[in-house]
């Protein structure tokens, strides 16, 4: 069971805690006293290597997995989810998926909810379509504004960008910073790590399990001592550094 | 979760080929399973031939005309008569698969019978490339010559009783043309004991006479009894019939109740297990359930879902069906308790399904291969084979719901047996379903 939020994050502005996360899967330990905090308005980067933990941190911190140990401040109702496979009915309109979600998420008005989403996501020319014949970017975007149908303060985003061309990619970046610049909290899980660097105010790297940093990507750079590297390369020194 | 319900309507709106196929396909294998417990097998093409002249094809047996020809009519209303001209012909006919046997009347036969100093015979050429048809052409012949049989004693019965009647009270009785007066016993014994009347007290002939007529008393007396003993010779047993289990129900009001329940079973089964297990292939169950429905209520609103569209099917069925047979429509509430409970039970047995496979098309694929093998289990009639199998096959169709919905459905549709038990059964086949599939909700994402 999640614990309900600590008192003293809101005064520090932090909108999102997680302290001491434990996963185990059997014997295998996916998660190991792993903690993070996220403040308002903040972009938050989950990279690592494949296998790290990020999937499964950002699935405990939406209240779809239960930790084995450690809490999270938010409560599941509290935070908006957006998994990485678009979690959409393709037989139904995007009008009509939104709408089905609004009326679940007990929006006091659907309409002008839905209305305001498709505008938020510039698909109001394509409401009446079903979601099975849009583009694969503006499936994300539908699916990322169900993430958001209870105007969360916070947002989950598990690989956003992940099967998108790197024009949808940038249109998607766009909307998340937008969000942002309105005081959205968004934490995001990426194994494309220049996506951290452009985007995340700070970022977490796990690894196996462990968190292995958390800062923003200039500290990383710093930390490998290598300033003529890009980050990707950065990233990759600091995982031998640390043995992974 | 009414919200969840419309969006699962909408979905299966805009799906006609699915909705079209989850109607047809079920109502098409009902009907064919109806017709073929209905029915019996295709009458066999059989060649037929007669040797009796036209002119004979009557028998005299006691003053009684008997047409032999009637009896080739009762064979003809179970086989497809080919008819030919020689035994030759017919011979051909059964080695070429023309026909499946070949029934030759000898020319002989009013008169063996006429007679009854020999037994007539008629020959049956057969054909065993099909056994099922093999067996049925000759347990036809058999059943027939054995009908024959039975009728020909109740004649030869009757003509003998006619006999003793005719010893024992006397008559006129024809024979080979000729015209008899037979005296009689009753009438002999009077003309004795008037002569013994007639002769002096201590005349030696009285006690004679007296002897005569004893006798004479004697035999009318011991005939009577015969004429029993005679008549439970031509029918040595007799069939007293006691239903000591189940109703009266006609085959074809049967047929109806396992149409309907077969129907029944594919639409709720196929339903139920594909619209959950799509909520996981459209990736949304781990959204619904994080918050937004809980785990039970989205197995209630799928199981309800399939358990609603189903019952729709069937009675829409059952209208069509009562175009064609007589339905009781005075009993609808208990065919709506029937439909509703065995919806229920397949609709929890659906999600199960949908819970362990997880895929829409694992789903259906499991329904049919769990569905087919129940539904005929069901079918298998006590005492067609061994009592351990049976009882085997009684624990296994009693953890499904085909049989109790069966039962429920041929007692509100035809007034077999009582509709409490299989309702208490189906309540308890659902709940079980249920709990295992939200046990397997636990690993569906």
């Amino acid at each position: 069971m999640q614990e309900p939020a600590a008192a003293p994050a809101a005064d520090l502005g932090v909108v999102l805690e997680a302290t001491d996360i434990v996963k185990r899967f059997g014997e295998r330990e996916a998660l190991k006293r792993v903690s993070l905090s996220a403040h308002r308005g903040e972009l938050v980067a989950i990279i690592g290597p494949n296998g790290a933990g990020k999937t499964t941190l950002l699935s405990i911190l939406a209240g779809v997995q239960r930790p084995d140990g450690g809490r999270v401040s938010r409560s599941p109702e509290e935070v908006g989810w957006v998994p990485q496979q678009a979690a959409l009915y393709n037989k139904l309109t995007v009008a009509e998926n939104l709408r089905l979600f609004a009326r679940l998420e007990r929006c006091p008005d659907v309409q002008a909810t839905v209305e305001r989403m498709l505008q938020q996501t510039g698909l109001e020319e394509r409401a009446d379509d079903p979601v099975g014949e849009l583009s694969g970017g503006n499936r994300q975007r539908v699916n990322i504004a169900i993430g958001l149908l209870s105007a969360p303060d916070v947002l989950l985003l598990d690989e956003p960008s992940a099967a998108l061309d790197p024009r949808q990619r940038e249109r998607l970046w766009e909307f998340i910073g937008a969000l942002a610049a309105e005081g959205t909290t968004v934490v995001y899980s990426t194994h494309n790590v220049q996506e951290a660097e452009r985007y995340a105010g700070q970022v977490v790297v796990l690894a196996d399990g462990e968190l292995l940093y958390t800062g923003s990507p200039r500290e990383l750079e710093g930390i490998v001592g290598a300033t003529d590297l890009d980050f990707e390369a950065a990233f990759v020194a600091f995982l031998r550094q640390r043995g992974h | 979760m009414r919200w969840l319900f419309l969006k699962d309507l909408q979905i299966l709106r805009r799906s006609p080929l699915l909705v079209a196929l989850l109607i047809l396909y079920p109502i098409i294998i009902a009907t064919l399973i109806g017709f073929a417990i209905s029915r019996g097998p295709s009458k066999p093409r059989m060649a037929f031939l007669t040797e009796v002249p036209a002119a004979a094809s009557k028998l005299d047996l006691g003053g009684q005309s008997i047409d032999v020809s009637q009896y080739a009519d009762e064979i003809f209303s179970r086989i497809e008569p080919v008819r030919v001209s020689s035994e030759k012909e017919a011979l051909d006919k059964v080695r070429s698969g023309d026909v499946l046997g070949a029934l030759i009347i000898p020319p002989d036969i009013t008169q063996k019978l006429e007679t009854g100093l020999e037994s007539a015979t008629v020959k049956v050429f057969f054909n065993s490339e099909d056994p099922v048809k093999y067996r049925f052409v000759q347990d036809t012949i058999k059943s027939e010559v054995q009908d024959a049989n039975a009728a020909l004693t109740k004649q030869l019965t009757k003509v003998a009783l006619g006999y003793l009647d005719l010893i024992s009270k006397g008559g006129d009785v024809s024979l080979f043309g000729s015209h008899f007066n037979v005296l009689g016993l009753e009438k002999a014994e009077a003309i004795v004991r008037a002569a013994q009347a007639s002769l002096p007290a201590n005349a030696p002939q009285r006690e004679q006479l007296a002897q005569v007529a004893n006798f004479a008393k004697l035999a009318r007396d011991n005939l009577k009894l015969s004429g029993g003993v005679l008549q439970s010779v031509g029918t040595p047993i007799k069939v007293q019939q006691t239903i000591v289990k189940g109703g009266h129900t006609p085959l074809d009001s049967f047929a109806v109740a396992i149409a309907v329940t077969v129907s029944l079973m594919f639409v709720t089964l196929l339903l139920a297990s594909g619209v959950l297990a799509l909520e996981r292939e459209e990736n949304a169950f781990l959204r619904l359930v994080r918050g937004l429905v809980s785990r039970t209520g989205l197995l209630v609103e799928k199981v309800g879902l399939a358990a609603v569209c189903a019952m729709g099917v069937s009675l829409v069925m059952l209208a069509g069906i009562a175009l064609f047979v007589s339905l009781e429509w005075g009993r609808f509430p208990l065919w709506l308790l029937g439909l509703g409970f065995g919806a229920l039970a397949f609709g929890a047995m659906g999600v199960a399904i949908g819970g362990v496979t997880r895929e829409v098309r694992a789903a259906s694929l499991l329904a049919f291969m769990v569905s087919l093998p129940i539904a005929f289990l069901a079918l298998v009639p006590s005492g067609s084979v061994s009592e351990g199998l049976y009882d085997v096959i009684r624990v296994i169709s009693a953890l499904f719901p085909f049989k109790p919905t069966l039962e429920a459905m041929n007692s509100a549709l035809n007034r077999s047996g009582g509709i409490v038990g299989p309702l208490v059964h189906l309540a308890i086949l659902t709940l079980a379903f249920g709990v295992i599939a939200r046990l397997s909700l636990r690993r569906f994402a």
